[in-house]
């Protein structure tokens, strides 16, 4: 037992290796594997075995190569720098490994997450004598245009500030020192944590306050609030990913971490391509001042695949104990799921459904609970949020199968896509009858204060409408339209175009593809006065063929392509084409 | 003298242990690197070839791709050839046909290797990807209008066992241009167990048109060992990558049957003992099929691309099946063919209503195809598909029962059918024509309808009187 840090390889079956002779070692402790020193993580321990999951393709290793201990579990480093950044599972930075190692992606490489040359200018908020907790703020940086990044006392550490720098210094450099008692603790800009542990936070409030989308359908149907959860189960083809690359884009929050688990290539660079060109219709500057993506796509490596949602969701919460709210997108969960189940197969576990270990549920609840609108650390009371919206690919678009199931019992807003509206291409395919938000109640008073207390009103009416409208539609399906009674027929075209012209939001539009509350509201109460329109022609008697038939329709159904300043004028007009033209309805019977 | 066993390349062995199914236990060996490549000799003194799947202190587990025919646990003699599998390739393979491993079968000589790769491949760097956006025109209206292919997608063909899936794939590979390009193009075909009537329906198709020399077939039939199909594909990717990103080609790959791939991928599982997921396929055949699919690309500052067309037959038209089901989670789209049209005499049958290509916003409009081509698809797109649904309902109500809108809507599907899906199979259609084409058929219904499209282009195009 001559060096207890260092063990021998026993065994390789794809991404799971397992070590001999290596005693002490703790679960989920980083190991280098190999003579390329490959990345993995201790998953089981045995004796002194060590079963180990390997973040890198294991093709070459042979029984006999060394594996040594770190003595450190998987950690993020967080500091200036990671906003506009493009990682990997385990927060490599991939512009770095292609400048290292070309096009391709090859193991065994070793870079900082954060630019270690990069010289930032820290400007401090703290002077000498002052009494710092864990989680106050030190000093500042301008990270990005957007991003005023906060340097903060890590947690578990307080004490008096000794020595404060001001100036340009890069993320290795001690930028402050406190005395705790006499202990004294040197100040990065960077501090570590380790991913697989929630980040600590004084309190969790309420979830009060929506999170804007600017997509009609979340927003005034199905809201998620700041720091809620939600899940976007959907088949293959019916647009997880717009609609995770459009909550990405327009989301009322003010840092986005979108990991991209599992998936395509080609996803992640039209991400990296479409960000810096799109403007925040909330700070006006680009996209990607406020935005970090981890990509870990379908062909990287499995285990690192499985890491990424936790990398993704601590840079999250260190962004939240800034008092940022963020977003976190993650597409898709059910491939980290996969490689839960591919290394636990390896482990021989036994398995429970569909070949899914037993634990996945509570795996998957661990992570949306570090979801929340939270009070942080930090003597002054400030609040930071993590929102976070997972994508889930149930196999052959089927709900009930485990991944679908666990996420449902966990997350509070469900929106389910629907291969029929994608197959006839009503976009965003999210079905209104199947659909949920347990947000509503908590922010219906922000609506009423923030936009207008008629808001949940039409909402209402408008769910009414179209829940009548599934009803009917079963009828119809029986005995054909002429059957309906004149009224219901004429309140089919109404529910029509609450599906078209309202639900259906053109993701590529350049301007349809966000549309404000305003708007929202606006286009609401177009379609109820319509609505009201409608019904008063009934009563007088008209029609429904020629109710379907008035031209102030095809100006409704081009409402969504109004930019959104010119709305409330558009709006004027589009109010008085309904009334003049029912009138002239009314005047002709 | 262990130490100096480290430095002996290879090394033989008689110590086979257990003989089941495709794979075969070997006890005693030493070092052993997972991945390596391992020649068999058998008591009759064949050769065959394996890959370590399993590597333990003493002990490796092999998976043999010719099959465990003939071997034994006594005489048979297992080599560890201390290499990783590599395929040998130069600009020599153009033209040339190899069996499911790589080793010629036309009779010609062995490659002379430029470069001897390693079949697995690297992921490409996302940061290095350029995103696919050269619309690939390939004479099929439902293609280039519907679901638009771009160089570096990754397409692949949904069928079901009789469907004409050959047919149109290889009247893909013949008319596929990119407009106004006349750069280096060559196909690689890689058949993992289809019938030798398939292939040499290929082979011809391909001689056809007298570009024999742009092709690479890698070849595993029907009755050749099923284990060899899971290192075809990969034999194929990477001389499709060779091609590609080391002489400047466009390469179209074309992947034929995904389907037996995946089920020799269950075979080696099962015999493995490993916990099955859905239908008895192993959890990972998600990654792996990823492993495949994602070769398909392109990169920053090198000229070539890989466009791959997998086909796969859904078992039972089954779409819900796995090996489709996880293919459409990771492939750019799908095309899917319908054998209802297929029965009504249509060809191509594809049935744009499931199909999809991911990458056609970016390929087309203005300076790519035209203006108005992503207006024309979607209202083309939802008047069938209305159609369709009032098809359905005739089923119940009778014609008399319809709206107005709701006979054009029917009106609209028949023709759809008639004559923008249905074309020969050496028809040749130029976007212009189908475009067109999708015009004359949307005047067919009230210009009010047309809401999915841009009202100048409804100005412009719409032809009143229709």
């Amino acid at each position: 037992m001559a060096d207890q840090n260092t063990g021998k390889i026993k065994s390789i079956a794809g991404p799971l290796v397992i070590a001999k002779d290596i005693r002490g070692c703790e679960m989920y402790e980083v190991v280098r594997v190999g003579q390329e020193g490959l990345m993995g993580e201790t998953i089981k321990l045995i004796g002194d075995l060590a079963y180990v999951q390997v973040y890198e393709d294991t093709t070459g290793l042979k029984p006999g190569e060394e594996v040594v201990r770190t003595g450190a579990p998987v950690s993020v480093e967080l500091g200036p720098g990671i906003i506009t950044n493009f990682y990997d599972g385990i927060q490599r930075p991939l512009v770095g490994i292609k400048n290292q190692a070309g096009d391709y992606i090859t193991r065994g490489i070793d870079i900082p997450s954060l630019d270690t040359e990069k010289k930032w200018d820290f400007n401090p908020l703290v002077k000498k004598g002052d009494e710092l907790v864990e989680g106050d703020y030190v000093g500042e940086v301008q990270e990005s245009k957007v991003i005023l990044h906060k340097v903060m006392v890590p947690p578990g550490i307080k004490g008096k500030v000794v020595e404060i720098k001001s100036g340009s210094f890069t993320v290795n450099d001690i930028i402050a020192i406190l005395d705790e008692n006499g202990n004294k603790h040197e100040l990065m800009m960077k501090q570590k944590w380790p991913v697989r542990i929630g980040r600590p936070l004084k309190e969790k409030l309420d979830p009060e306050v929506p999170l804007l989308t600017g997509q009609r359908i979340y927003d005034t149907f199905f809201p998620i609030a700041k720091g809620g959860t939600a899940a976007i189960p959907g088949g293959f083809g019916t647009g997880k990913t717009v609609s995770q690359h459009q909550l990405a884009k327009w989301a009322d929050s003010q840092v986005v971490v979108y990991v991209g688990c599992g998936e395509r290539g080609n996803e992640m660079t039209e991400v990296l391509l479409t960000f810096p060109e799109l403007d925040d219709p909330n700070t006006g500057e680009k996209l990607m001042e406020r935005s970090t993506l981890i990509a870990n796509t379908s062909n990287m490596p499995v285990a690192a695949r499985e890491a990424s949602i936790y990398t993704g969701v601590t840079i999250a919460e260190y962004y939240r104990d800034m008092g940022y709210d963020v977003a976190l997108m993650a597409d898709s969960t059910s491939r980290w799921a996969e490689a839960l189940r591919e290394i636990s197969g390896r482990l021989e576990e036994m398995p429970g459904e569909e070949g899914y270990p037993a634990y996945l549920g509570t795996r998957l609840a661990d992570f949306y609970e570090r979801a929340g609108r939270v009070i942080t650390l930090g003597k002054e009371r400030r609040s930071g949020s993590v929102s976070i919206i997972g994508a889930v690919s149930p196999p052959g678009g089927d709900f009930s199968e485990p991944v679908s199931q666990n996420t449902l019992r966990v997350v509070s807003a469900f929106w389910a896509l629907d291969t029929n509206l994608a197959d006839r291409r009503h976009f965003p395919a999210i079905n209104w009858l199947t659909s949920y938000s347990l947000y509503l109640d908590f922010v219906k008073k922000w609506y009423d204060e923030n936009i207008d207390k008629e808001f949940q009103i039409l909402r209402g009416t408008m769910m009414a409408l179209l829940e009548k409208e599934s009803e009917l539609q079963e009828i119809v399906q029986l005995v054909g339209q002429d059957a309906l009674p004149e009224s219901d027929r004429a309140f089919l075209e109404v529910a029509r175009m609450i599906r078209e012209d309202y639900l259906q939001q053109h993701a590529y539009h350049e301007i349809d593809s966000y549309c404000s509350k305003e708007k929202q509201f606006l286009m609401l109460k177009v379609i109820m006065k319509f609505y009201q329109e409608v019904n008063k022609a009934i009563e007088a008697g008209i029609m429904a063929s020629r109710i379907a038939a008035v031209k102030v329709k095809d100006e409704i159904a081009r409402m969504k392509y109004t930019p959104n300043p010119d709305f409330p004028q558009r709006y004027e007009e589009l109010i008085e084409s309904i009334e003049t033209e029912f009138e002239s309805l009314r005047n002709q019977q | 003298m262990k130490e100096k066993a480290k430095d002996i390349k290879s090394r033989e062995y008689r110590s086979v242990t257990q003989v089941a199914g495709p794979l075969i236990i070997v006890e005693g060996v030493e070092e052993v690197a997972f991945g390596e490549v391992v020649y068999i000799r058998t008591p009759e003194g064949d050769s065959r070839m394996g890959q370590v799947l399993e590597s333990q202190e003493n002990l490796a587990i092999v998976q043999v791709f010719e099959g465990a025919r003939g071997l034994d646990t006594d005489q048979t003699k297992v080599r560890f050839s201390g290499d990783i599998m590599r395929i040998a390739l130069s600009k020599e393979i153009l033209g040339r046909s190899f069996d499911g491993l790589g080793r010629p079968i036309d009779g010609g000589p062995e490659i002379i290797p430029e470069a001897r790769l390693p079949i697995t491949g690297a992921a490409i760097n996302p940061t290095a990807r350029a995103y696919p956006n050269e619309f690939i025109q390939t004479g099929i209206s439902t293609i280039d209008g519907m679901n638009t292919l771009v160089r570096g997608q990754k397409l692949p063909i949904f069928s079901g066992a009789g469907l004409p899936h050959n047919e149109l794939a290889a009247q893909i590979a013949r008319q596929a241009t990119v407009l106004g390009s006349e750069e280096p193009f060559s196909v690689i075909f890689a058949a993992m167990g289809i019938t030798h009537e398939e292939a040499n329906f290929f082979m011809n198709s391909f001689e056809s048109t007298g570009a024999v020399e742009r092709i690479v077939s890698f070849i595993n039939l029907a009755d050749d060992p099923a284990i060899e199909r899971i290192i075809t594909p990969r034999m194929a990717l990477t001389a499709a990558e060779f091609l590609a990103f080391n002489y400047d080609t466009h390469v179209l790959v074309i992947l034929t049957d995904m389907t037996n791939y995946c089920e020799a991928l269950r075979e080696i599982s099962s015999a493995r003992e490993e916990v099955p997921g859905r239908r008895g396929y192993p959890g990972y055949m998600y990654t792996d099929l990823a492993s495949h699919y994602e070769r398909a690309g392109r990169i920053i500052g090198r000229k070539g691309s890989i466009t791959q067309m997998p086909i796969l037959s859904m078992p039972d038209d089954d779409i819900t099946h796995p090996v489709p089901d996880l293919t459409g989670y990771i492939t750019e789209g799908q095309f899917v063919l319908s054998r209802e049209l297929h029965r009504k005499g249509i060809y191509p049958p594809v049935d744009v209503l499931p199909s999809l290509s991911r990458l056609m916003n970016e390929g087309i409009g203005e300076g790519r195809t035209r203006a108005d081509h992503l207006g024309v698809s979607d209202q083309c797109y939802s008047g069938y598909a209305e159609g369709r649904d009032v098809r359905s309902l005739v089923a119940v109500v009778g014609e008399e029962a319809l709206s107005e809108r709701d006979r054009l809507n029917l009106k609209f599907a028949d023709i759809f059918e008639e004559r923008f899906v249905k074309q020969g199979a050496d028809e040749n259609r130029t976007i212009e024509q189908t475009l067109n084409l999708g015009w004359e058929l949307l005047s067919t219904l009230p210009e009010g309808e047309l809401k999915r499209i841009d009202e100048k282009y409804v100005k412009q195009y719409y032809k009143k009187g229709s």
